[in-house]
């Protein structure tokens, strides 16, 4: 498991915000879908997903339903709420923010004398 | 969330599945990738939050945990609160079927008793008489007025002639209780017949012990003294009447009457106060308050009206009835319950004393909790489950031992402690022992938990090896608990002391008299409602009766000496002393050529017996004589009166010769011919009460004592004296034989009660209160091991150390007696009255208790002293 980004604190708040922004999921879906859409390179510790999950639909960010999956069992589906989409978008702007000052900072050269 | 997350990991394994492994496998590897769930369940419900009861459930659960961990620990907690909680319980049942519950009738508020007062000589609860009742009932006050008459009958026609509990009342009496009969009918309230009503209402025990449970009783006859009566209703089985003792709320014949006509006066006279007492039903519209406004109008009123009647004044005092039957018992049941929350609180400082010892072994735990993020309020909320778990687990234990222990418990409460309900263990009895059981829970818990929240992390994280941190403050809080205990177990120390001193003296007062081998027998005589029919009418067809069975009851084997009084002569006897029987116990009387209103009272203990009673009791004559066999029915009436009597009567003369009579029109002179020493046979705590004693012979009694002295067996004489007395009159019923050693010793029955109870609290808390210091001081001297090591490797002789520790133990235990001291001294005034002999800052008490209270905090220091001197500098430099 050597290959897998570990996440920066508050980070998985962000993604899993994210991965539900694209449409209704399971849990389990939440974790395909990051994974997916990172190529594999992010994963999540399985059990930690379910933690945030709640803390997420307690903050009013998601809100949770039972529904039918595919293979017709009953899951919980997990839905991005108007608060939820605000959130994600300062989030997401915040870590653009962020990652673009880091960048200039790693890309700045030693100066010449 | 169970649900979800078992479909994430089936998900999983079904997607594992799918890339070629094996089933089993698959749930096996999706089950490792996923981790423990429970981990991520508990974090869950933490990031659910506010979920109360999962995080009680969960508290719960590891509390259980801990306290299983460390059973010795747990044992001694839970039996500590079990004992606190249990005790509690128990004097709450008590005071909860005495106290607190009402009185079993509808409407009790409006029950009221009367009581008769004559202010001009003091005299207190003289009764009623007929016309006053007749006032009262008509003054738009009451509902109803029911005079109550308590008295003994004989029940003729089984097998053995019984004495039965008979109380006359008016017709008004169920309607005024507002209860009905589960057979048949009550008297019919607005009945005003001369003379006793043929009808009997019979209680439920009569009709099943004496009639067989007959479902067909109504109509039927029952011969009471002659008299026949037909049985016109059965109360209930729950149906007491009210009463303070036993023998007046098993009352088992009820028969009513309107106070006049033959057996009695066809025109009672106003002053002529012969119905005991009196009960009523106030108009529902009515507070006491204003029913006594109105009443003191009217008998203003009527003293206008008939001055001549009342020359010493007129009062009707209202008393709410529950507050008459209950009488002083209020005051110890309320002693008993004080005494046992001292006990709880003690023992809830005890445990409190347990857990923070116990807090300093668990620091690290704590710390290392905090320090995983586990928030201070979150740490409180976890030691306060914990104390609360271990109260709830006292408390059933508590009330566990109270059922097993219930009849033992109930069978511990004298008779004469006046029950309004049964004592039993009730909804409102469970109630208080849960709520007892979480106040202490959290009592004793707070401490400790708020403690844990104000750990210093890096003190208690860096400290090793030792087990203890923050030890400064958590020993401050546990040598203040320990004040606390033995100021408080003192404090009941003292009571228990104080009780004790005056039940020892009360037990070794000088009676005055001998009861040493004397048996008292009763028998009663018949007064029929026709006096015609009455072989013991007067007084000379009953004193052969008498002067025979003397004669034969002497012939008995093993008997030396007896003699006969009414049974107000009984010494000591409290069985009937309440309860007022008819011509009996107080004597009203004037003095010849004194004015009735003169500053003594003119009421007096009498009774009537033949000449050799003060032989028999060994009461030293002082001056003139005893009675003699010439006085009789024909001679001048005699009297001997006690030294009492005499000093307060006739202060400075000589009293014999002098006259008095009793305060009727046509009562005759009575001559004073000796004065007797005083004795305590009315009351062990009052020496000097005046008494007059009268001839038996020239005044006849019914209700008769047949006083026996000898080696003597007293079911076995009761047998020998019931055949002798049914062999002159064979409906004569006899009962009651009792050694008057037991007589004194059931007089001391509430006292002994009481004291033995606080006694037994006062131990409990003392024995909790030495665990206490005990605790403390082996918890200081554990803690300064180091420092011990250290002195003694320096050259410190072990009796200092010996010293260091003993002083450190005493300091503690001194405090704690001040301050326990001067809390007793304002206790103390609180039982004044119960106490006898002692004054209530008795020093010799305080000083004993106190003493014993320092030699035994000494012990209990000494132990732990003792092994802080056996420390091996070595070992203690070594372990530090």
């Amino acid at each position: 498991m050597s290959d897998e980004a570990e996440l920066l604190p508050g980070t998985l708040d962000l993604l899993i915000l994210k991965a539900v922004s694209l449409g209704p999921l399971h849990g389990y879906g939440v974790l395909l879908r990051i994974g997916q859409i990172s190529g594999q390179t992010l994963l999540i510790e399985q059990g930690a997903l379910y933690p945030a999950l709640f803390r997420l639909v307690r903050q009013g960010l998601l809100k949770a339903e039972w529904d039918k999956s595919d293979n017709n069992r009953r899951a919980k589906y997990y839905e991005l709420t108007r608060k939820g989409r605000k959130r994600l978008q300062e989030e997401t702007d915040w870590w653009n923010r962020l990652a673009a000052a880091v960048a200039t900072v790693l890309a700045a050269e030693p100066e010449k004398a | 969330m169970e649900e979800e997350l078992r479909f994430h990991i089936e998900h999983r394994a079904n997607d594992l599945q799918r890339s070629g492994i094996d089933r089993a496998e698959a749930e096996r590897r999706a089950r490792i990738e996923f981790g423990s769930p429970e981990r991520f369940k508990e974090e869950c419900r933490e990031a659910l939050g506010g979920n109360l009861v999962d995080t009680l459930i969960t508290d719960l659960r590891f509390a259980a945990r801990i306290l299983r961990k460390s059973p010795g620990f747990t044992v001694v907690a839970v039996l500590t609160i079990a004992l606190g909680i249990g005790a509690t319980t128990a004097i709450f049942s008590v005071v909860d079927a005495t106290l607190l519950e009402p009185l079993p009738y509808p409407h009790p508020e409006q029950l009221v008793s009367l009581r008769n007062d004559l202010p001009g000589v003091g005299a207190q609860d003289v009764g009623l008489s007929q016309p006053e009742w007749q006032d009262l009932q008509r003054s738009g006050i009451f509902e109803f007025v029911s005079p109550t008459w308590f008295d003994e009958n004989n029940l003729t026609g089984s097998s053995q002639p019984a004495r039965v509990r008979l109380l006359i009342v008016a017709p008004n009496y169920f309607a005024l209780l507002g209860v009905q009969p589960q057979m048949g009918r009550a008297f019919n309230p607005e009945d005003r017949s001369p003379g006793i009503i043929p009808e009997v209402v019979i209680s439920d025990a009569l009709w099943k012990r004496a009639f067989g449970s007959d479902p067909n009783i109504l109509g039927k006859s029952v011969r009471m003294d002659t008299d026949l009566y037909q049985i016109v209703g059965v109360m209930p089985a729950r149906f007491d009447a009210p009463g303070r003792m036993a023998e007046e709320r098993n009352v088992e014949i009820f028969a009513a009457t309107s106070f006049y006509g033959a057996p009695m006066s066809d025109h009672p006279p106003r002053n002529r106060r012969s119905m005991p007492t009196a009960i009523a039903r106030l108009k529902p519209e009515l507070t006491i308050a204003a029913a006594q406004k109105r009443l003191d109008g009217l008998s203003a009123s009527l003293q206008k009206q008939f001055p001549g009647d009342y020359p010493n004044g007129w009062h009707v005092q209202l008393v709410p009835l529950k507050e008459r039957l209950i009488g002083n018992v209020r005051q110890s049941l309320i002693l008993l319950f004080a005494a046992v929350g001292l006990v709880l609180l003690i023992a809830c400082v005890n445990v409190a004393n347990l857990l923070l010892a116990r807090a300093s072994t668990r620091g690290r735990e704590m710390a290392i909790r905090q320090a995983l993020g586990a928030g201070r309020r979150r740490l409180t909320r976890q030691l306060l489950t914990e104390s609360l778990l271990l109260s709830l687990l006292g408390g059933m234990a508590g009330i566990a031992f109270l059922f097993l222990a219930q009849d033992f418990l109930v069978r511990l409460v004298p008779d004469g402690l006046p029950r309004l309900n049964e004592i039993s263990i009730s909804w409102s009895v469970l109630l208080f022992a849960l709520t007892a059981s979480v106040v202490s829970g959290v009592l004793f818990g707070l401490a400790p938990a708020l403690q844990a929240g104000r750990i210093d992390l890096n003190h208690a994280l860096k400290q090793e090896g030792r087990a203890s941190t923050g030890s400064g403050e958590r020993a401050r809080t546990r040598r203040g608990l320990v004040i606390t205990e033995f100021a408080l177990s003192l404090v009941l120390m003292i009571t228990a002391g104080l009780l004790l001193r005056s039940f020892w003296d009360l037990l070794n007062v000088q009676l005055g008299f001998t009861p040493q081998n004397v048996i008292s027998v009763r028998t009663r005589l018949p007064e029929p409602n026709d006096p015609k029919v009455d072989k013991y009418a007067a007084a000379s067809q009953e004193a052969p009766f008498i002067r025979e069975l003397i004669h034969r009851c002497a012939m008995l084997s093993g008997v030396e000496e007896v003699a006969i009084g009414d049974t107000a002569s009984i010494p000591l006897d409290e069985s009937l002393r309440d309860l007022k029987l008819i011509s009996e116990g107080q004597f009203f009387f004037t003095v010849e050529g004194r004015d009735v209103q003169g500053d003594h009272s003119t009421v007096v203990e009498r009774s009537s017996v033949s000449p050799n009673y003060f032989h028999l009791l060994a009461i030293p004559l002082l001056r003139g004589r005893f009675f003699n066999d010439s006085d009789s029915d024909n001679t001048p009436r005699v009297a001997l009166i006690n030294q009492a009597m005499a000093q307060s009567y006739w202060p400075n003369e000589d009293p014999l010769g002098k006259r008095f009579k009793a305060a009727k029109a046509d009562a005759p002179w009575i001559t004073v011919v000796g004065v007797i020493a005083n004795a305590r046979t009315q009351s062990l705590a009052q020496a000097d009460l005046p008494q007059i004693y009268l001839d038996l012979y020239q005044t006849g009694a019914k209700r008769l004592a047949i006083l026996l002295r000898g080696h003597l067996h007293a079911a076995a004489i009761a047998d020998a004296v019931r055949e002798q007395v049914q062999s002159l009159d064979p409906t004569l019923p006899v009962s009651g034989a009792q050694t008057l050693n037991e007589t004194v010793s059931a007089s001391l029955a509430q006292r002994r009660f009481l004291m033995e109870i606080v006694a037994l609290f006062a131990l409990t808390a003392l024995l909790l209160a030495t665990l206490g210091i005990y605790g403390v001081i082996s918890f200081l001297v554990s803690e300064r091991t180091h420092e011990i090591g250290i002195r003694l490797a320096l050259g410190a002789a072990r009796a200092s150390i010996l010293n260091l520790i003993l002083r450190q133990g005493l300091r503690l235990a001194l405090t704690g007696a001040v301050v326990g001291l001067l809390a007793a001294l304002i206790v103390s005034r609180f039982i004044a009255t119960r106490l006898y002999g002692v004054r209530p800052a008795d020093p010799l008490t305080f000083a004993a208790v106190a003493i014993l209270f320092l030699f035994v905090a000494l012990v209990a220091c000494y132990i732990p002293a003792r092994r802080a001197t056996k420390v091996d500098p070595m070992v203690a430099l070594r372990e530090a």
